[in-house]
């Protein structure tokens, strides 16, 4: 829902920010996006910075392969499209725990109502979007959002580095030209962590 | 939150090109599983990072920056509420309750200090 009300927010028309979220479908990038485009950052960069938070999807997409290895090329094609951190999370537990399980039908279960309830989400966000009042600080919404997964994600002392110089970096280098702040302030924070765990 | 300039056109050339990049993101190694197993140990550990690195840089600004222009507390409380919203994260793993309790934070902090 927060991604349907900041792409409204940013200024992004309706069909488009319902098009976002049905083709990308991933939540933080769609934010992000949303805000760039809001502040119009060039194209390439607002590519380039959903790709880099992105790529946590390669992880995902590596760790769960074996267990769709069997399935045909279409299946493939479609499991993945549906993947996202929760039917990852969710499906791998299972999977590891549980050898017997229909490993398509079974994620499928988890991942599709995942689908469908984050595109209503979106279609009620999007209705509602320009409707709330700026009093409530709904805009703050988004920083949480990023906030209640990061937070998780920070489980050692290197990717506790990684946070904390991400964000030092991103808010030093936020007024970067063509709003690079962010692709900047992730690199350093990737190179910090690896630098912390070598030297650990 | 300022408009867009952006025109159909670009817009729906940034959907498009960020959901195919997005999509090979997921699709890559599900579809290269048995030609390439495992990923390289390097590029394995480098993204090891990505989501704590991307979401720290992402939500940081947000917090200190309104309108293009650094604001602390008192005068900005976002960065208490979200103080208080990670503490809801680190204890819950919870999205829906982190959210509440930032924006609750936020208003009371907001009634507190007007």
């Amino acid at each position: 829902m927060v991604a349907g009300v900041a792409a409204v927010g940013a200024g992004i028309p309706p069909i488009e920010a319902l098009a976002m979220s049905v083709v990308i479908f991933a939540g933080a990038s769609q934010l992000a996006a949303a805000e760039l485009i809001g502040r119009n950052a060039p194209a390439v960069v607002v590519v380039f910075t959903v790709f880099v938070i992105n790529l946590r999807m390669v992880m995902y997409s590596a760790s769960i392969a074996p267990y769709f290895a069997r399935q045909s090329a279409k299946w493939k094609g479609f499991l993945s499209y549906l993947l996202t951190d929760q039917a990852y999370a969710v499906s791998l537990l299972k999977f590891e725990r549980n050898g017997d399980v229909s490993r398509r039908w079974y994620y499928l279960g988890i991942a599709v109502p995942l689908w469908v309830v984050w595109q209503i989400a979106t279609v009620a966000g999007i209705a509602l979007g320009s409707g709330v009042p700026d009093g409530w600080h709904l805009d703050f919404a988004v920083p949480l959002v990023f906030l209640a997964v990061l937070i998780p994600a920070v489980t050692d002392r290197a990717t506790v580095a990684a946070a904390v110089v991400g964000g030092t970096v991103a808010i030093v280098a936020n007024g970067l030209p063509y709003n690079l702040g962010l692709i900047t302030a992730a690199v350093v924070g990737i190179a910090t962590g690896l630098l912390v765990e070598e030297v650990a | 939150m300022p408009g867009t300039d952006y025109g159909p056109v670009t817009l729906w050339a940034i959907i498009v090109v960020a959901g195919v990049a997005t999509y090979a993101l997921r699709l890559s190694f599900i579809a290269l599983f048995g030609r390439l197993d495992d990923v390289p140990e390097g590029v394995e550990r480098a993204l090891r990072f990505v989501p704590a690195a991307v979401l720290a840089a992402l939500v940081a600004p947000d917090l200190v920056y309104v309108e293009g222009s650094m604001s602390l507390p008192p005068a900005n409380p976002r960065l208490l509420a979200a103080a208080v919203a990670a503490a809801v994260a680190w204890r819950t793993e919870d999205i829906a309750a982190t959210l509440a309790a930032g924006m609750v934070a936020l208003w009371a902090l907001f009634f507190v200090i007007p």
